[in-house]
Order: structure tokens, then sequence, then C-alpha cells
């Protein structure tokens, strides 16, 4: 059985898109093959660099096998008459491409019908993959498309060269004006150029002569050619950095290493902002000592084989030479005027159109961050005095810095390392500056599900602040986020919210906190273009599933006990971790299991009831109850209640549940003995507000019902 | 060896061997435009040739300023005004890229002993409706070219679409002559004496005095005052040709009309509200509620004139429909043969 080979070849890929199209295209080939009933034997491998997605598949058949199948066709009475094939049965005979003397008859719950037994020849692999890759390449999803050619034809960037082979054969398709054929290309610069396949086993070893390895591979070659570069620095180590290893293995096709130097005086300027231009401007990993301090050097990814003359590694360093002038040029720029004076400045950088500028915005923040260091104060909370309303004011001004327009993402940072080193106040303890430092300079945290939240209170009272702020201005504008749309990150920034809260334990309610973030914008320009009339329901579901996704991907949480506890409420972050981490404790023992089968089941009775309109009664009557397991039940619950609710109140929500669970045996008696939905109006009124209460006082930890129990329908 | 010696070129050779490669290559070796652009792509020959359906080939070096990038001349690094090698190939042909590496080859660079990467990096210009697709080209580390396959200009969609080639030469020439200030590049060298003149000589006082006036010295109300009056102006134009294109009769005079139309001049005015704009900026005479209102209109005035030069050159109309076809037809022959002749546009 053959090998196929495909190799779309093209013009330099974003790195940051290859990993996820290199998996679709293998995902869809994998799918077509089976499809096809062409399934290989072997695997389905791929090979991706900038320039090339490859798919390899081992041991696809040559052909499809033959299908036989049955054909149905017209009812035996209209396709004979008098025993005679009737035109209806000529023309079946003729479509299926048989006699009509070898249609069969066969019996079907509508009668007698005729069918034909025929083969389908099977195709051949050429054919059919000749016919649908196209397809299957032109659809592939990307990002960001361009077209180069025509119009409606897209693709990342523009095709250059198309392999597809089976074994020694070529696969005929064409997509993009190329037709496939034998000649892939080697490296760019320091391979020959075309390079001729002589068979789908052979690309990856052909390749290789031509300098292109496969991304595994490369990520070995730098992860390997980092450490030696390192290791010719006593003690040193790289810092390890996991996205940016994955840039350059997608930025090569042959890399290689080289450490660089940068005058040790440059050492002087923050690390975070040589960090910064090294990493994210540069794609240069830092090196620092035993004691992770930074060292005057850095490691670059070549796409190339050697810098046998230096000649590379003196032009990164002079590059890098340059950034860092910069960085100090501005650095001492800045210098020129204050954080306090810069606040004025804000008044020209647009926040967002219709929301105005940051000066208005630093306003709001800072009432905001008022209020919630108010509350969290009142719940017991330390928040030191002075800091945040003085951090909130500063907070914004280093956008109007040049190393800030220069470095965007060193927003915050800049500012907190400003504050730091500036005269911000007369009276000011050093120690108070330096906590105003830290808030202004972790505000911006967590910048992602995996940052950390603010260390201090003050820093996330102000994170929350500034993220509140922000979502609630868009949000009454309207601009919620939906599907693949959210410019303003304000997904992020809400998960953000999230999880700055659960941290720090805040006692907040994300409802208050939004409704006072909303009413911040109350008499201004920018409310008379609000036209959210549904703000406070868009917040609330909106930050529902960003605590539903804090609770399952960052705490992990299995999402049945997330939908029973938010269920209950999703308003109080902490409250909600809180059962989530109690119900995922007890969920596992018989007793719960039982317990969620049960609420499942009453629920289920309950909306019976209301669908039939039954009558419930207002209140359980227990004279009224026959059976001795409803009057036990209905005895049991008063005294579970108050038990639960003691425990619930103190937040020992783990003892609470274990207080439910212990309703068990009675819960499982009761619906072992007695039938709810009887005839008697008054008994099943009566049954049904004793599982309506059930329901009602024991939901308020989590709404068991959400539970999955494996299979388990009802309990025996 | 290290890149420099006192045999790598001078400024002035940098941009003559450049140009010459692209006036080999069979382009129109443009000159600089003579109204203040912020980048090459402002410039006729790049807004108003990628328009269209015809193939075009133009290489020039267009100086472009920046008011808010000033810096005094202080730092070595950042210009008010810098050199822009602008490159339109259109369309571009299957061989771009290893065309564009060529012409590193023929500045002197051996790419076997460099590193170059092209890295994503797409380009949009809410100013002029426009955007494309591209990637910054990295030799050792730096940015050296700006790639770009356009896909829409002046809210038009692009068809054919244009590779724009934008090469950032103090940073190329400082790179090649391994200096660290660009006012150290040397622009010329006497081939007799050896006497060297720098790019600080030439243009230092230019950053300095352009710098006081953008940052201090512009006057603001004179500013807008200008803004104001070339907007007018041109709106006042696009308006005519407006209601003249509205005008379907086939008498003589109006298709003559039409076809004179000063679409050009509207476009210079739409570049002096753009230079405003940028003074007025780098002066912070822009509030926040006014600055995307102005970026809008001065859009709302490219995309007009794109809009209309489409109408006047190629025709919406259904009889010069015909007419934009049997162009499409001649040109697209044309441009298989390497060297095929450059069908100018109008």
């Amino acid at each position: 059985m053959p090998d196929l080979l495909l190799e779309i070849g093209c013009e330099e890929i974003p790195a940051r898109m290859i990993d996820a199209a290199s998996r679709e295209l293998r995902e869809r080939v994998s799918t077509l093959l089976q499809r096809e009933r062409l399934e290989p034997s072997g695997a389905i491998s791929h090979l991706d660099t900038p320039r090339r997605l490859v798919i390899l598949a081992f041991g696809v058949p040559s052909t499809q096998p033959d299908l036989t199948e049955q054909v149905n066709g017209p009812s035996a009475q209209i396709a004979y008459k008098d025993g005679q094939p009737t035109p209806a049965a000529h023309a079946f005979a003729k479509k299926v491409g048989i006699d009509v003397g070898r249609l069969e008859k066969i019996a079907t719950p509508k009668g007698e019908y005729l069918a034909a037994t025929v083969t389908r020849k099977g195709r051949t692999a050429g054919e059919i993959l000749a016919e649908s890759l196209p397809k299957e390449i032109s659809t592939l999803y990307w990002p960001k498309n361009m077209y180069w050619r025509k119009r409606g034809e897209v693709f990342v960037r523009p095709v250059r060269w198309l392999v597809a082979m089976l074994d020694e054969q070529v696969v005929p398709l064409e997509v993009f004006g190329l037709a496939a054929g034998k000649m892939s290309r080697g490296h760019r610069i320091i391979s020959g150029g075309a390079v001729a396949i002589s068979k789908p086993s052979a690309f990856v070893e052909t390749l290789r002569t031509a300098k292109v390895l496969g991304a595994p591979e490369r990520e070995h070659v730098i992860r390997k050619a980092l450490d030696a570069a390192t290791r010719t620095i006593p003690g040193a180590r790289w810092r390890e950095d996991k996205p940016l290893v994955a840039t350059v293995v997608n930025l090569t096709e042959f890399p290689s290493v080289i450490l660089g130097s940068f005058d040790p005086e440059f050492l002087d300027l923050p690390e975070e902002v040589l960090v910064t231009v090294m990493r994210d401007h540069q794609k240069y990993f830092a090196i620092e000592d035993a004691n992770g301090k930074l060292l005057p050097h850095f490691l670059a990814v070549l796409n190339t084989d050697t810098d046998t003359d230096g000649l590379i590694r003196h032009g990164n360093e002079r590059v890098l030479r340059a950034r860092f002038n910069d960085a100090r040029f501005f650095w001492q720029t800045d210098q020129k005027q204050t954080l306090r004076q810069r606040v004025n400045l804000l008044r020209n950088v647009t926040f967002q159109k219709d929301l105005g500028s940051y000066y208005q915005k630093t306003l709001r923040v800072q009432r905001i961050a008022s209020r919630l260091a108010e509350i969290v104060k009142q719940n017991g909370v330390a928040v030191r005095p002075g800091v945040i309303h003085k951090a909130a004011v500063l907070a914004k001004a280093d956008l109007t810095t040049e190393l800030v327009k220069e470095f965007t993402e060193l927003q915050g940072i800049v500012g907190g390392l400003y504050a730091r080193v500036q005269h911000l106040d007369d009276d000011l303890k050093p120690d108070v500056q330096l906590a105003i430092s830290r808030t202004i300079y972790d505000h911006y945290k967590p910048e992602s599900m995996e940052d950390s939240a603010p260390a201090t209170v003050e820093g996330a009272i102000l994170s929350i602040a500034d993220k509140a702020d922000s979502i609630a201005g868009m949000f009454a504008l309207g601009l919620v986020p939906s599907g693949s749309k959210d410019p303003f990150a304000l997904r992020r920034q809400a998960n953000g919210i999230v999880k700055t809260i659960a941290e720090h334990k805040f006692p907040l309610r994300v409802s208050e906190i939004m409704s006072d973030a909303r009413l911040r914008y109350k008499g201004s320009e920018a409310e008379k273009k609000f036209s959210n009339t549904a703000y406070a329901e868009a917040v609330r579901s909106f930050f529902r599933e960003r605590l539903e996704f804090y609770l399952k991907d960052a705490r992990g949480y299995a999402y049945d006990v997330v939908s029973a506890v938010l269920a209950v409420d999703s308003d109080d972050v902490v409250d909600a971790t809180a059962r989530a981490e109690a119900l995922s404790k007890v969920r596992g023992s018989e007793d719960f299991k039982s317990i969620s089968v049960a609420f499942k089941r009453m629920k289920n009775i309950l909306r019976q009831a209301a669908e039939k309109t039954n009558v419930i009664a207002i209140r359980v009557d227990s004279s009224g109850l026959k059976e001795d397991s409803e009057k036990e039940l209905a005895a049991l619950i008063p005294q579970t209640v108050a038990r639960v609710e003691k425990l619930r109140a103190a937040h020992d929500y783990e003892a609470a549940l274990l207080e439910i669970g212990k309703l068990r045996p009675a819960i499982d008696k009761f619906f072992d003995k007695v039938m709810v939905m009887v005839d008697d109006d008054d008994l099943r009124a009566n049954r049904l507000a004793l599982l309506q209460s059930i329901v009602k006082e024991f939901s308020t930890i989590a709404d068991f019902s959400e539970i999955v129990t494996e299979g388990k329908e009802s309990p025996k | 060896m290290t890149p420099t010696d006192s045999n790598s070129l001078t400024f002035q050779q940098l941009i003559l061997k450049l140009q010459a490669f692209y006036a080999e290559r069979g382009a129109v070796i443009q000159q600089p435009y003579d109204v203040e652009v912020g980048a090459g792509t402002m410039a006729p020959e790049t807004f108003l040739r990628v328009l269209g359906p015809n193939p075009y080939k133009v290489a020039y070096v267009q100086p472009s300023r920046r008011p808010a990038d000033g810096r005094y001349g202080e730092n070595p690094n950042r210009l008010f005004k810098h050199l822009q090698l602008q490159v339109i190939l259109k369309p571009p042909p299957e061989n771009v890229q290893e065309l564009y590496l060529e012409s590193l080859a023929a500045i002197g660079i051996d790419l076997r002993q460099h590193d170059i990467k092209f890295e994503e990096d797409n380009w949009e210009s809410p100013t002029l409706g426009a955007w494309g697709i591209g990637w910054q080209v990295m030799l050792d580390g730096l940015e050296v070219t700006q790639f770009t396959y356009f896909q829409q200009c002046g809210g038009v969609d692009l068809d054919p679409i244009s590779a724009e080639l934008t090469y950032g030469l103090e940073r190329l020439c400082a790179f090649l002559q391994d200096v660290d200030s660009i006012y150290d590049i040397v622009w010329a060298r006497d081939p007799e004496t050896g006497r060297e003149v720098k790019y600080g000589d030439v243009r230092l006082a230019d950053e300095q005095q352009f710098s006081v006036y953008n940052f201090e010295a512009a006057d603001v109300q004179s500013a807008w005052k200008h803004f104001e009056l070339c907007e007018a102006e041109c709106k006042a134009l696009l308006d005519r040709y407006t209601s003249l294109s509205k005008d379907k009769s086939e008498e003589d005079g109006i298709v003559r009309e039409k076809a004179r139309f000063p679409l050009l001049g509207a476009y210079d005015l739409c570049l002096k509200c753009s230079h405003y704009f940028n003074i007025l900026d780098a002066r912070g005479a822009i509030s926040v509620t006014e600055r995307v209102g102005v970026i809008a209109r001065v859009r709302a005035l490219a995309v007009g004139i794109a809009k209309a030069w489409m109408d006047q050159q190629y025709g919406s109309g259904k009889k010069s429909e015909k007419k934009s076809e049997k162009d499409v037809e001649v040109p697209k022959s044309a441009v298989k043969e390497k060297k095929g002749k450059l069908i100018p546009v109008g």
C-alpha cells in the first residue's frame, strides 16, 4: 500500500498560526481518508515549518474496496403489472445498471419493494485525493486571510508550490492555479533551493539535507543550543520561556543559536524594561545568574546554520544596543515630567471613543476603588490608608510616557517604577510611597488566567476597579463580547476580576461592583451614548460565564459541580468557590449520589405536576400524610434545615452538605414506599408540598439535580 | 570582516543601487512626491496607482514626515523625517520574495552570512482606509523592510493586489555602515579627496528646527485653519465630481470634463489635511473627543477620492465597464513577459 505525501508550500506563515493549521489539516486529511474508506494502515504524521504544511500518511490503500450494497427501488405494485415489469422497473434497472430480470423483491414494513444488489467498483486513491484535497486545502481556517491571485480565493499567505504523491506517483491535484508535482523547496538561503522528492517515505530525509527540519526536531535543536551557549558563562542559565520557544520554533526551518552580550551599564535600567525589549521586540532569551539576576547577555535563535564570522552576533548586538539606548533615552526624557504632572495630560489620551479620556476614567476608577476599599475594610480586610486613592490617581499617567508609548506592554509597570523613584508628595513616608508604587505596578494583573492576581490588597482593589470601569462602560454602550469578537478583551478583564476576588477572598458581590461602576458614568457625556437597557442582566450572565470558566478551567472543578453551584448564585465569587470546593469533596459519597438522583426525581415530579397544573399545598400538613415513611421524612426536615442553615451561615459548606447527606435513608425509603402522583387530590398536594420544601430548603448551597450520576435514572 | 569597511555603501550609493536594481527590473523610477506625507504609501504613485486593473511597477524615495516622532536631533535612532524607498509591484510577481532578497544582495549583503526572517506584520492605515497583510523583514534582528500585500486602499478592494516593499533607508544604511547613530551615516564620500559628508551634516538642522516647530512653535489656530480650508476645498471638488459622475449623458462636454477633472488636486488637499492633522497632534492640540472624528474626516476625503478615481479612470457606468475589461486584458498579457511594457494609468 502506498504512502501519501501532501506538502503545501507557502510564503512565511505567521508563527502563531502554524500549529493550529497543521493540526487542522492533519484532521481533515484523516477524516477524508476515513470517509473515503482509504484509512491508512500506518500513522498520519505532519511536519510544518514557516514555509510549509506537510502531511504524511503511511499505507494508504491504492483503491477503495469495492462496495456491495442494496439499492431500493419502486414498490413492487408499481414495478410490475400482470407479472410484467413496467417502465418504472425498467427505469430502475437502468439506473442501477443491471438486467431487469436480476432485480429482487424485498419485504419492507410498507410492503414489497424492488431492490438491486449492486457492486460499486472502488475508485483509486489518486483519483479521490486529486478531487477532494483541493477543497480541504482551500477551506483551512486562518485567523487572518489574504487574497493574491483572484478575489474569493484566500489563504494565509500566497501558496507557491504543491507536492502531492502516492509513492512515486504524483496525485494530480490543482489548487490556487498550481499543479502538484514532486518538487519541494529547501531552506530559502542555505540550501540549493528546489529539491525533488523520490517518494513520501524519503521526504523527511530529503528535506533534512535541504536544511529543513520538522517542528519537534527544531525545538530539540533550539533547546540544546540554548543550553550549550549558556554553559559558556559559568553559573548562568537561560530563562525558560515556553511561548518564546514556540515562537522561534515556528520562525525557523533550520535553527541555530548565538550568544550575544550588551554593555553591563544597561543593567542600571529596570530589568522589566530590558527583558521586554529582548523578549517581545527581539525574541531574545534573557540569561540570569544563579540568584536570578539578569546578566548582560542574550541568546538569539537564527534561521541559518552558522555565524562563522560573528557577523550575525555583531548585528544583533548592534540592534539591541540601539533599542536599549532608546529605552534609556525614553527613561531619562520621561523624568522631565512627574507622574503627578502627567495626570493632566491624560485629558488628551482616549480611553474609548465614546467613553472619553483616561483622565475621566481615572476619576471614575478612583471613586470605584475607594468604595471597594470601604466595603472590604468593613468586612475586616486590612487596607493600608492613603495608598489606593493616590495610586488610582497616578495609575494611568504612564500612558503619556515615552517608555510606555514605545513598549505598551509595560503599562502599569512603568508607572510603578516611576512612582518609586519620583517625588510624589512632600509628607509621604517611604513605605507608603513604596506601597503606592507597588499598587500601580500590579494593577493590570492578572493579564491571563495563568498570571497571578496582584499580591497586595491595594493592588487587587485597584485592579478590580479599573477593569470594572472598562466593562461597565463597554456594556453600557452595548459593546458586549460575542463569539470571537471581544476587541477590548473584556473577557480577559472579567476573568481578572473573578480571579482577583477569589484569591483575595474579597467579600464583594459582582453585581454591586458593576452597578457602582455604572453609576460612576452618571451625568457624563458618555452616558448619552449608552444604549444597553439590559445592562444588569448582560453583566450578570457575562460574569456567570466567567466564573464558570474560572471554576472549571482555573480551579478544575467538574462541570456538573460548577453548574450545581452556580444555579444557586453566581454573584459572590468567594462563596461560589467555597461551595464548589465542598460539593466536590462530598459528591463522590454513596449518600450524595443517591441524594442527587433523588433531587432529580423530585424536580421531575414537580415539573410534571406544574405541567398538569396540579395543586401543591402551601405547606406540608403532616396530619394529611398517610405512610410512615413520609411522616418520618416530613418530621426530619425542620431539624435538618436548622442544622444546615447554621452550618451554612458559618460557611461550613462541607459539614452542611454532609448533614443533607444524612437525609438519604429517609428519602430513599420515601421513594420506595410512596407514590406521589396519586389520584387523591389532597394527598397529592400534600406530598408535592413535601418535595417542594425539600428542594427549596436544601438547594441553597447547590442544585443537586445538576450532579451527574452515571446513568442511574432512578433509585431502586 | 565586519559589514563596514570604507567600501560599504554611502547613503546615496545605497539609494542609487536600489533604484538601479528596480530600474533593471522594469520599474519606473519616480521622484519623491512634493507634498508632505507621512509615508511612501500616501504618495499618489502608491495610493492611486494600486487602484484599478492596470499593472504598474514603480520605485521612489519618499521623505516621510512624522511630526510627533521628532526628537530634536537628540535621539540617535529617531527622526521627524526619514527616507523610505517605496516599491510597488502590481501585480506582485510569483517570485516577489526572491526578488526582494536579490535586492539585498544587490546592496552588498551576502545572505549566506546573515540571518533573514519574515515575521508577521500586517499594516493598516485608518486615515487612508487602507490595509494589507505581510511581514517585517528582519535582518540579523533588525527590521529593514516592511513587506505588504495590499488588500484594500481608500476603501476599495484591490484587484489585482500590489506588493509594497518599504525599505527604511536610514536603518539599512546604518546597518551596512555599522554605525550606532543615524547622524553618523556617511551620506556622500568624495571619491577624490575621501572627504565624507555625514547624515548629520545634511539633516541635523532639519530635525532640530522642525522638532521645535512641530512641538512648540506651530500656530495651532493657523494649522486648524489650514486644515479646514484644505478640507473644504477638497470636499467641494469631490462634490462637483460626484454630480458630474451622476450625469450619464454621452455629451462630449460632460465626458471631457469628467476625464480632465482635477482629482489629483483634490488628493493633494487631502494629503495637506493629513499633514496638518499630524502637526496638530504633535502640538497636543487635538482633544480626545476630536481625534477620532478628525481621522474620520481625512479618511472620508481619501475614500471619496479613491472612489472618484476609480470612476474617472476605469468607469463604473455600464458603457465604460466594457472599456475597463479591455483595459484588464491588455496589461495582463503584458505582465507575463518579464519586461512587458508598462501601461500608464488613465
